[in-house]
């Protein structure tokens, strides 16, 4: 069953992308598109390229000096790796949530205000109110922090600080959120409610979420990508990859299978 | 089993091997009780008729412990492609297997009833037709544990044969009727046995459907399961 039979506009393209640390070979001539306003779930056993491949989005590997990223990823069909692109601004477009929470030592207010703060998307203390106020509500976190503000946001529990990271990039209005194993530090009930959030974040958002758990890509993702020692090996909707995937590769490691 | 890699939990590659042992355990259970309640039937033997009547409760019995095993499985391993569908498959199976046995047990019930009547020759064509219906059910067992398809696809094949030996059954059975209103009794309850029959050759049909979902991962569309008695008219005598 065709859960979204409307318009599937590509959001990035990555074409023939190779990745190298040193001379390590990281990521192997991926092409790959990611469409707009679906979750895009990149699996795979560790050091498959999979955070590799989606630090390439945002350029972030541009931090990591022995990283060199060859090929064309494009942006609206804009070239991202421009040496004219504002990383600053790209990174506003594409924004980011880690692993582990990682909120500012500030105010929750602060933590969620920065970002439109040093972009300079709130003309007044109202607007910015209003900022926050939305993000945090997006987020699913406003009502359970609305009392608190001015609190310190290393105050809140594990799954408030990832809600609260997810308010803070959503904050800057991006168009793609890039999501590295969000969920793998916090408790099931924690994980379910970003889960839920994240189904409801494709609405206004492109979304793509490297996970080591394949419940989880089955249960968040409308496509799955399986990256396996640098390749990708498949990418598909995910109903089909995880009840008839292609390539045995992928049947191996999505079933538990020693590949 | 398959030739599959094993999976890192090697209890789940266990688990599995269980359910296709129960399962084949199952399919020889019925085997035996479609083969005896056909020779019950051929040879009048009431005794042999209520052991098989008798023994349909264990049939039941795997049905519903592969059943939840099944459920078991999928809950605890959260099995996915290849492994998702086999458990899926191994359920349908099942509940096909239980039905064949149900039919076993409908013919071994009519013994008591056609063995008050003297014998027909019907009951040779009854029993050929049963042999066809054994070959298949043996044979779709076997495709299962070898996964394979190809013999699988054969089934298939054989179910037309099965068909017309249901029709010619049914015209033969109809003749007898209209030659000798005696013969009603037994002939009605005969004809029930060759529908029992032909539907236990539909079931092994859906089996054979389950190897390929299981295998392949390809459902093909309900097959039409033509009963080419339905619009049969004894034609008037002297008509």
């Amino acid at each position: 069953m065709d859960m979204t039979p409307g318009d599937l506009v590509t959001k990035l393209t990555a074409r023939g992308v190779n990745v190298f640390y040193d001379d390590a070979h990281a990521l192997k001539q991926v092409d790959l598109d990611i469409r707009a306003h679906e979750v895009t779930a990149l699996i795979g056993p560790s050091g498959c390229g999979k955070s590799t491949f989606l630090r390439c989005l945002n350029r972030m590997n541009d931090l990591i000096e022995i990283c060199r990223v060859e090929g064309d990823i494009r942006l609206d069909g804009e070239d991202i790796y421009d040496p004219a692109v504002d990383l600053v601004y790209l990174r506003a477009r594409i924004g980011m949530v880690f692993q582990k929470p990682n909120p500012f030592p500030k105010s929750i207010y602060d933590n969620v205000a920065y970002g439109p703060k040093i972009h300079g998307l709130a003309r007044s203390r109202g607007d910015m109110d209003e900022i926050v106020a939305s993000s945090l509500e997006r987020a699913g976190l406003w009502e359970e922090v609305k009392d608190r503000l001015e609190a310190p946001a290393t105050g809140l529990s594990g799954g408030q600080q990832q809600r609260l990271c997810i308010a803070r990039a959503i904050a800057v209005r991006p168009e793609v959120i890039l999501m590295d194993e969000p969920c793998s530090s916090l408790d099931p009930i924690a994980t379910a409610r970003i889960e839920a959030l994240i189904d409801e974040l494709k609405q206004n958002f492109t979304i793509v979420v490297v996970t080591h758990s394949m419940q989880q890509a089955a249960r968040v993702s409308q496509r799955t990508a399986f990256f396996h020692l640098g390749d990708l090996v498949e990418v598909g909707d995910t109903d089909t990859v995880f009840t008839k995937p292609v390539d045995p590769r992928t049947e191996a490691y999505i079933s538990g299978r020693i590949g | 089993m398959n030739d599959r890699a094993e999976h890192i939990h090697k209890a789940f590659d266990e688990e599995l091997r269980q359910l296709d042992n129960r399962l084949a355990e199952m399919g020889g259970l019925v085997e035996a009780q479609l083969a005896g309640a056909v020779e019950a039937l051929r040879r009048g033997n009431t005794e042999l008729a209520e052991q098989i009547v008798a023994r349909d409760k264990e049939i039941d019995a795997l049905d519903i412990e592969i059943d939840l095993f099944s459920v078991r499985l999928v809950a605890l391993r959260q099995p996915v492609a290849a492994d998702l569908r086999t458990i899926f498959a191994a359920i349908r199976i099942s509940s096909d297997l239980e039905r064949i046995g149900d039919m076993a047990k409908n013919i071994a019930r009519r013994t008591h009833a056609v063995s008050r009547f003297p014998p027909l020759a019907t009951t040779a064509s009854i029993a050929s037709m049963a042999r066809v219906v054994q070959t298949m059910i043996k044979q779709v067992l076997d495709a299962w544990t070898a996964r394979d398809t190809e013999a699988a696809a054969d089934v298939f094949a054989r179910d037309t044969e099965v068909d017309q030996h249901y029709a010619s059954l049914f015209r033969e059975l109809l003749t007898y009727m209209m030659e000798d209103p005696r013969n009603i009794g037994p002939c009605t309850h005969l004809l029930f046995v060759a529908k029992n029959l032909e539907r236990v050759g539909d079931h092994t049909t859906n089996i054979a459907e389950q190897i390929d979902y299981a295998v392949l991962g390809t459902r093909s569309a309900e097959r039409e399961t033509h009963d080419p008695t339905n619009s049969l008219v004894p034609e008037a005598e002297g008509g």
